[in-house]
């Protein structure tokens, strides 16, 4: 299915006029070749010259030898999903570099390493131009100390990043600062990449007199903002939400949110007086025991959380229906993936909805969260630890590997000044007046949320015994269909309490729109992007909801109720949201259609385009728009 | 903080007789059993009573956990006045873990069996034993799965006969001899027609700041405890080897009233318990870890059942101590001491800029 747009920069670059801050530059190396730090560099240089800038890493799961590519886009309207089209292409790999030019769009540009010969007679494309550089002679000139030698491989990639800067325009005092920034004080190490990128940077000056013309030209929309991983953000959210047992197994693209965790406990965590960590972190057998340890944690008190992908809350499912029945507290990232096993692990994927929402034995829901920003994977983590505890239950945060492991520009983080809530806790002078009349699935307020005591309370009247499914009001053990129905209803009730709980949903709307656009995580941003360009270039007009937890709030399901037509965006196969809101809003079934892209890529806007106009909005009201929406 | 738990005064005199912190026995005692008359379970639990009894320790420290099975329902039979978890089949130790190192000033006891622990949850166990989590572990071992109807678990003996005559005919795993591989620092074996022993290892297993495995053999009167079962009362009663006497002196006595007299070996416990040891015909030291396997794996071919505290290391660091966590609960840490400052954020932004 070919895209109904034509993304107007595709023009502008083809015909050699130059489009300022506004482009999609990729670089393609082999795993393991160490780009990632010039990379890193290359995209903090154009955020330090104030341009709104995103960074994705597309990674095999491998550590070296496979292809990487690198995508940075820079848009001076903030912009940041990723592209379809590129519009500068960095090409290093011998491996990927014929395909790599094969998929470009015409009248893109490409900075090469020479010995690839992408100009040869039968190879070179007449529609696109080429920047060919010597990268690895150049390596040599630098590197040519005995002691420099295994530094070669590396320092090509400074090299670049150098070229790229005279070419397009970045302020190599940028690169500098930004060099200085990464390798933070390995003086030595700084000195070697600085004369790597000036070596680039001359040679260009030197030898391509024509020059890229996608520029980058300062401005000023950066300012006070980082640049952040989700996944550290959401460790960041840990130590500043009081977690204090953290279990984990490693799994790809969650791994590094417990090692930040464990980075960060180490500055922030010890006890000055006595030296000791004010936290216990884990690494588990498999994520089996990491989901019983957080249990056990949050069954004693503290506030636990563990992190994983997929195939570890599929592991999970066991303990987290005891979670969700013996009612404690914890705490789930999911960063979510593609599937099981093998294939793609290390490709994105909003894929687990169902799998969380529904998660385990017997009738089951959870709260999911949805952060859709860093600031939110900071935000959420704390809020997830106070509706855990307050709604005594498993709260999932789910992210997915685009927010976890890119590099994100943000806002600095708000500190956090409620203090932690608690919930239903009784201590024992509490329980010393509630005495024997105290049961611990006993609904006393209402709203489906039980008192707990903490094992270790000097009162026996608290203690009970914690069990699955059989139990009493009393805790005690049942097996009586009534004691059974009578539970599980309050459960439902709670349920129906987190609902006003959980974090409302964000609207965007315009004057008169009938129709709109539902969204959640990271389909933010190609869904808003998408929506500006409908209405600007297609006289769409179209309202925004995005998502920011379940159970739905009343306030997502009056939003639905205002629309005729909902675009679901999401990113898998089965529109695995918009099941869920058809069957808890049927009679707004019909009003939903779903559009999806799950090729393991970051939502790009022209999937939502082709997706809202490709759908007939007229009496076959509610069939999904299934043949559009897929990027190949 | 008071000792004495909030319940209704017992019935007027006479006074009953109360343990070291004036507690009456009926404080360390469960629910009803409903378990087979007979079974082996229910005498470990008796035992796990009168342990705690003597040993003095205030029933709402202690956690109880256990996983799934007949074993696993044990923990409602004692000890009432202390929080217990009931986890999921063979995943007890991730639990346990979980709760002593959020809140390590609680005594931590685990009641699982052989196919909760050496079957669905050899995973668990291994890594169990590997950290050193401080956990009385009690194995309730039986060879068979009783609450299913008697299948095959990963203990039972090679050749040893189901009730309907299968015979099994895979290597059992011995959980001591495994524990004592990785590193286990407190490992025995009992069983449950040896009262006196059993309350013992008890007694020693609660001292210890370490991972305490005891494997009990417990028949099962039901599902394993007929002619050619290697589990059953008789055969355990029969081929039961101690290999050694053991008597133990917790850190608030002088003395104990029955310290095997002769050769001892003494092992001493950082709170200043004490662990005697007399040989019983036979050379064994049970701080020898080689010799020790050594002589567990010769009784197999023996088809002897041997007993005893096994090995016992208690120098090792706990979990927590591993992990250099403070000793206070982390579960009531207060807010200053777990959300850094405002300048501490506002550090790590800048670092990001």
């Amino acid at each position: 299915m070919s895209s109904v747009l034509t993304e107007t920069t595709s023009r502008a670059g083809a015909s050699g006029e130059a489009v300022v801050n506004d482009f999609s530059l990729q670089v393609a190396t082999a795993n393991g070749s160490g780009s990632q730090t010039a990379n890193s560099v290359l995209m903090r240089s154009i955020f330090r010259m104030g341009v709104p800038v995103s960074g994705k890493n597309l990674f095999p799961s491998n550590i070296q030898g496979l292809p990487t590519w690198f995508t940075i886009r820079a848009n001076k309207d903030g912009y940041i999903a990723r592209k379809r089209d590129l519009d500068v292409l960095v090409c290093m790999n011998s491996e990927t570099a014929d395909d790599d030019v094969r998929e470009l769009r015409a009248g893109a540009h490409v900075v090469y390493e020479k010995k690839l010969g992408l100009e040869n007679p039968g190879k070179k494309r007449d529609d696109v131009t080429y920047y060919a550089v010597p990268f690895a002679e150049l390596a040599v000139k630098i590197t040519s100390a005995p002691e420099h030698a295994k530094l070669r491989k590396l320092i090509v990639n400074m090299i670049y990043v150098g070229v790229v800067a005279e070419l397009m325009g970045i302020d190599p005092a940028e690169t500098e600062k930004a060099i200085a920034k990464q390798l933070k004080g390995k003086q030595k190490a700084i000195d070697l990449n600085i004369n790597a990128v000036r070596l680039g940077l001359e040679y260009a000056a030197q030898n391509l007199p024509a020059k890229i013309p996608f520029r980058v030209e300062r401005m000023d929309a950066t300012k006070g903002k980082i640049i952040i991983e989700g996944n550290m953000a959401a460790a960041l959210g840990c130590v500043f939400g009081g977690a204090t047992v953290c279990a984990w197994y490693p799994i790809t693209p969650s791994s590094s949110l417990c090692e930040s965790f464990i980075d960060f406990c180490d500055e922030l965590r010890i006890d000055p007086d006595t030296k000791k960590k004010n936290v216990a972190i884990l690494q588990a057998e498999d994520e089996i025991a990491s989901i019983g340890m957080v249990l056990g944690a949050g069954w004693a008190g503290a506030r636990a959380f563990t992190s994983t992908s997929g195939p570890g809350i599929s592991l999970m499912s066991e303990y987290i229906g005891l979670g969700y029945y013996a009612e404690i507290p914890a705490v789930l990232f999911n960063v979510q993936r593609t599937g099981p096993s093998t294939g793609l692990p290390t490709r994105t994927m909003q894929g687990d909805i169902l799998l969380c929402y529904f998660n385990s034995q017997g009738d089951t829901k959870h709260p999911l969260l949805f952060p859709s920003s860093p600031e939110e994977c900071f935000t959420m983590a704390q809020q997830a630890f106070d509706l855990a505890e307050q709604l005594q239950t498993p709260i999932f945060v789910m992210t997915d590997l685009d927010l976890g492991m890119n590099n994100w520009m943000s806002d600095a983080f708000p500190y956090p000044t409620a203090p932690f809530a608690r919930g239903k806790v009784l201590d024992a002078a509490a329980i010393e007046k509630v005495k024997q009349t105290w049961g611990r699935y006993k609904d006393v307020d209402g709203d489906g949320i039980a008192y707990r005591t903490l094992p270790g309370t000097p009162n026996a009247y608290g203690a009970f015994l914690t069990r699955g499914s059989g139990h009493n009001e009393m805790a005690q053990y049942s097996e009586k269909q009534q004691d059974y129905v009578k539970n599980v209803d309050r459960l439902v009730r709670k349920f129906d309490t987190a609902r006003s709980m959980v974090p409302k949903p964000e609207f965007q709307d315009r004057p008169a729109a009938t129709a709109g656009l539902l969204a959640y995580g990271t389909s933010h941003y190609g869904t808003t992007e998408a929506r500006d360009k409908l209405a600007a270039t297609f006289g769409v007009t179209l309202d925004y909801c995005r998502l920011r937890a379940l159970p739905l709030q009343a306030e997502a399901v009056n939003w639905m109720r205002r629309h005729e037509r909902i675009y679901v965006v999401e990113q898998n196969r089965d529109g695995q949201l918009v099941t869920i809101l058809r069957d808890e809003l049927p009679e707004l079934a019909t009003r939903f259609v779903s559009v999806r892209q799950y090729n393991g890529l970051p939502l790009d806007a022209t999937t939502v385009i082709d997706g809202v106009l490709n759908d007939a909005p007229a009496s076959g009201a509610g069939s999904d728009a299934k043949k559009g929406g897929i990027d190949a | 903080m008071s000792a004495t738990p909030n319940t209704p005064a017992p019935p007027a005199a006479p006074a009953p007789k109360t343990n070291r912190i004036g507690l009456p026995k009926a404080n360390y005692e469960g629910g009803k059993s409903t378990l087979c008359l007979g079974c082996g379970h229910d005498v470990i639990t008796k035992q796990i009573i009168n342990a705690f009894y003597e040993m003095g320790i205030e029933p709402h420290k202690v956690a109880k956990f256990s996983g799934i099975g007949c074993s696993s329902k044990t923990p409602a039979y004692f000890l009432n006045r202390a929080w217990g978890f009931n986890g999921v089949h063979g995943r007890m130790p991730s639990a346990a873990t979980g709760a002593l190192v959020a809140n390590s000033s609680l005594l931590g006891i685990g009641v699982s069996g052989d196919g909760d622990t050496a079957s669905i949850g050899i995973g668990q166990f291994v890594h169990l034993v590997r950290r050193n989590l401080p956990l009385v572990y009690i194995i309730e071992d039986n060879g068979v799965y009783g609450l299913t109807k008697g299948q095959f678990s990963a203990t039972a003996d090679l050749g040893a006969k189901q009730k309907s005559g299968a015979v099994n005919e895979f290597i059992p795993i011995d959980c001591c001899s495994l524990a004592i591989e990785l590193g286990g620092t407190f490992v025995a074996r009992s069983f449950s027609g040896d009262m006196k022993q059993l309350q013992t290892i008890l007694e020693a297993a609660i001292a210890h700041k370490g991972t305490s495995v005891i494997d009990v053999i417990s028949p099962c009167v039901t599902f394993n405890d007929h002619e050619g079962s290697t589990k059953s009362y008789k055969y355990s009663k029969e081929h039961e080897t101690p290999v050694h006497e053991i008597g133990f002196v917790p850190f608030f006595e002088e003395t104990l009233a029955e310290i095997p007299v002769g050769d001892t070996k003494e092992v001493a416990f950082p709170d200043g318990s004490v662990l005697k040891f007399r040989g019983v015909g036979r050379d064994y030291d049970p701080t020898d870890k080689e010799k020790a396997l050594k002589t567990i794996h010769e009784s197999h071919g023996k088809q002897e059942i041997l007993t005893g505290i096994l090995y016992v290391d208690p120098s090792k660091p706990s979990l927590s101590e591993t992990l250099g966590a403070t000793s206070e609960p982390l579960t009531t840490l207060p807010l200053e001491k777990l959300r850094p400052g405002r300048e501490a954020l506002e550090e790590i932004m800048e670092s990001l800029r």
